[in-house]
């Protein structure tokens, strides 16, 4: 007999929740080492903008925030998918757990976003292309959430959650690009946000490192969250009740 | 007892929803009515000058044109859903999203094109050349059918949910955004000599998609909600 792995092994409940726990404090840590790296490259090693000045700064976080959002946003349908698909529970508490944080990251964006805004093009909001689709963007993950929250049911409410998950992933390009299109329609390139093609190394590493530390942030809290929704779901099976008091 | 063929089926359920709606006339012309009160308010709220009002018209029109075919999503399902009928209807032989289909194209033939009728009035209201009314005719004949469609989904997940109807208009208004960008893009493209040809060829693209995709999702909302 091969000695196979047995990929399922961690797609039940009962073996992954104390994987969870095992790792979440490891994602933390590497979080919090890579945010601090990132924070002193960003704060004190990366030069001084030619034309923004210090302003330019906040792109360290978001840079990395909104490439959470969107990232998050295919992971969330992805784990939805999955879940309907092959009917595991544990994918659509996945999706369940990553949609608050995309929203977070979403939301992350757009106000820092705006605060980027006000000194480099004098208003805290414009309608460019990718403010307006970041926008809706969170709307999409607002109605994910609305959607999940109404439905008494969990196992409806995974499955409605699928869909609208999936129909908005299908929606996403288009309405990149139809945004994209309506604002080169209205607008000239008066407002853009592209920078300079040449940035400065160490400003790409320190983009780089707060994108690793939003990753790491990100994957700790969606295992923490996805340990409460499996408490809450299962809260009538055994192994729950087996569980010493303190890690219940 | 034989089942009817699939025509025939089609042809029974776009009836009925037809016929049901005329009963209920008065459905039917809220929408309606609501569309051109809201349109109407525009002038109110911003003031009377034509060259404002030419320029926002075609926005307005659209943007109204959502909020009312959104009012009649509840519609769509909930009558059906409460008297037992849908259940019937997930349990037919025939494939449920063709039969979906049908009942779509009944709420639209309702709901949507009033709307289409009505709007040429309204943007002469907004002082819109004749040209420009054409194309705003144009644009909503294409882009209501995909708001029914879209809206379909929305309305079948939501189904005999508490807060529906909020919550409907979450789940659908940020997906109709295309339709609103490319359907007020073409009237406003023609008018500034651009030719509403591409905004249109993209409004056709969206209800082929929509056409093939949305009652296939519909279908399998309406699964999840009716079990």
């Amino acid at each position: 007999m091969t000695a196979t792995i047995n990929w399922f092994k961690y797609a039940s409940p009962p073996a992954f929740y104390p994987l969870t726990g095992t790792l979440a404090p490891w994602f933390f840590a590497a979080a919090a080492v890579f945010g601090a790296m990132g924070l002193y490259v960003g704060f004190f090693v990366a030069p001084t903008d030619a034309q923004q000045g210090e302003a330019y700064r906040i792109i360290f976080i978001h840079v990395a925030a909104a490439w959470m959002s969107m990232f998050l946003y295919v992971v969330m349908a992805f784990w939805a998918g999955v879940g309907v698909a092959f009917n595991t529970r544990l994918s659509s508490m996945m999706a369940s757990a990553v949609a608050p944080t995309g929203a977070l990251m979403t939301f992350i964006a757009l106000w820092t976003g705006a605060l980027w805004g006000k000194p480099m093009w004098g208003a805290w909001w414009v309608w460019d292309a990718r403010l307006t689709s970041e926008l809706i963007l969170l709307f999409l993950y607002i109605g994910f959430m609305s959607l999940q929250a109404a439905i008494d049911d969990p196992r409806r409410a995974d499955r409605a959650g699928a869909v609208i998950a999936l129909v908005g992933v299908v929606n996403v390009p288009i309405i990149y690009f139809s945004v994209q299109w309506w604002n080169t329609l209205h607008q000239g390139a008066s407002v853009s946000l592209t920078r300079s093609p040449s940035m400065a190394a160490t400003m790409l590493t320190g983009m780089l490192l707060m994108a690793l530390a939003f990753w790491m942030y990100s994957i700790a809290v969606v295992l923490l969250r996805v340990r409460c929704i499996i408490l809450e779901r299962e809260r009538n099976a055994d192994w729950v009740k087996q569980l010493p008091e303190p890690q219940r | 007892m034989n089942s009817p063929s699939l025509p025939d089926a089609l042809r029974c359920v776009l009836w009925r929803d037809l016929l049901v709606a005329m009963r209920r006339r008065a459905d039917v012309f809220t929408t309606l009515v609501f569309f051109v009160i809201v349109v109407s308010l525009f002038p109110l709220g911003v003031g009377p000058e034509l060259k404002l009002l030419r320029t926002m018209a075609p926005g307005v029109v659209w943007v109204a044109a959502l909020l009312a075919s959104m009012l009649a999503l509840n519609r769509l399902f909930a009558g059906d859903y409460a008297d037992g009928a849908l259940e019937q209807l997930v349990l037919a032989p025939q494939p449920l999203s063709l039969l979906v289909l049908a009942k779509i194209a009944a709420h639209w033939l309702t709901t949507g094109l009033p709307l289409v009728i009505v709007a040429p009035l309204l943007g002469l209201q907004f002082d819109l050349p004749a040209e420009a009314l054409r194309i705003l005719v144009a644009s909503l004949l294409l882009g209501t059918p995909v708001l029914s469609l879209i809206g379909a989904i929305g309305a079948a997940l939501t189904l005999g949910l508490r807060g529906g109807g909020a919550l409907l208009s979450l789940l659908v208004l940020p997906l109709y955004v295309p339709v609103l960008i490319f359907g007020a893009g073409a009237v406003e493209a023609s008018a500034s000599g651009l030719g509403a040809g591409a905004h249109l060829s993209l409004l056709g693209a969206f209800l082929l998609v929509a056409l093939v995709f949305a009652p296939w999702a519909t279908a399998v909302a309406l699964r999840i909600s009716v079990e």
